[in-house]
């Protein structure tokens, strides 16, 4: 999927059982249980859809769980109870179905939608994983500028992460 | 001192070990080289009692010891750093402190 692209719409189980999709402005990020990059970032992107209530921010982990079991749907609802729910809903693409439209690489793989649904923003959350103090810089940027009608100065970076473990 | 670092193409993070790895056994003065092992199946995981990419053995050692429990699978581990982040790769003083103790053991 390019920049500018119509991105796919779908449907999703969140932790709780309900369904989530795009809707609106949207961040979309591929995430995991088990990849050490994926919790380097994770409380930075909590922070950002706790910072951005306008914004629709879906957390999705694609994993195949037979192989990577701390991926299963069980183990992320554990998860999200152990930390006593999160601001945005996990959700789980089973089928892997998601993540293949999407292209999706790695976890954490970061995408913005805008309003209508084209992609305008793609790759990490900042620069670097171990330093809480970027705050998901990268992704907060693509935020100002999509909320405002306006495409990322910054609109492609590389993912870094966890190869996507596909089945 | 034999050194390995073991390691699967599904993380990117043994670059940065690698050079850590040189670094620390050139600032102790350990002359030896690296000898790099892909880790490619699972089967392979199991026999090469393999936790994760990337792991360090220094003379069989691993230098940050995996949990018992830790199943061997081609997968990415979790480290954390001394200031207790987690990280992909094991803290560079990790390697210096099993350096030095695997060295001064021989």
């Amino acid at each position: 999927m390019q920049i500018g692209e119509q991105a796919p719409t779908f449907s999703l189980p969140d932790t709780d059982g309900q369904e989530h999709g795009p809707d609106g402005v949207t961040v979309v990020v591929f995430t995991c249980n088990h990849c050490p990059y994926a919790l380097g970032w994770h409380e930075r992107l909590l922070q950002v859809a706790r910072d951005y209530d306008d914004v629709t921010f879906l957390a999705v982990n694609p994993n195949d769980a037979e192989r990577y079991p701390t991926d299963s749907f069980d183990a992320m609802k554990e998860r999200v109870q152990a930390d006593g729910g999160w601001p945005h809903p996990y959700l789980r693409d089973e089928s892997q179905e998601v993540a293949r439209a999407y292209g999706a690489k790695t976890t954490p793989d970061v995408f913005v939608l805008d309003a209508d649904g084209r992609l305008r923003y793609r790759g990490a959350p900042d620069s670097d994983h171990r330093d809480a103090g970027q705050r998901a810089s990268w992704l907060r940027e693509a935020l100002e500028a999509v909320r405002e009608g306006e495409a990322p100065a910054r609109a492609e970076t590389t993912p870094v992460g966890c190869s996507v473990k596909w089945k | 001192m034999k050194v390995e670092l073991l390691w699967w193409d599904g993380c990117p993070s043994h670059p940065e070990t690698l050079e850590d790895l040189k670094r620390v056994l050139r600032e102790e003065g350990v002359e030896a080289d690296v000898d790099l092992v892909e880790v490619e199946s699972d089967d392979q995981a199991h026999r090469e009692r393999f936790p994760g990419s990337p792991t360090v053995r220094i003379d069989g050692e691993d230098v940050v010891p995996p949990k018992e429990a830790e199943p061997f699978s081609l997968t990415c581990r979790i480290y954390r750093l001394r200031d207790g982040r987690i990280s992909p790769t094991p803290d560079p003083e990790d390697l210096r402190e099993a350096v030095r103790r695997i060295n001064a053991d021989r």
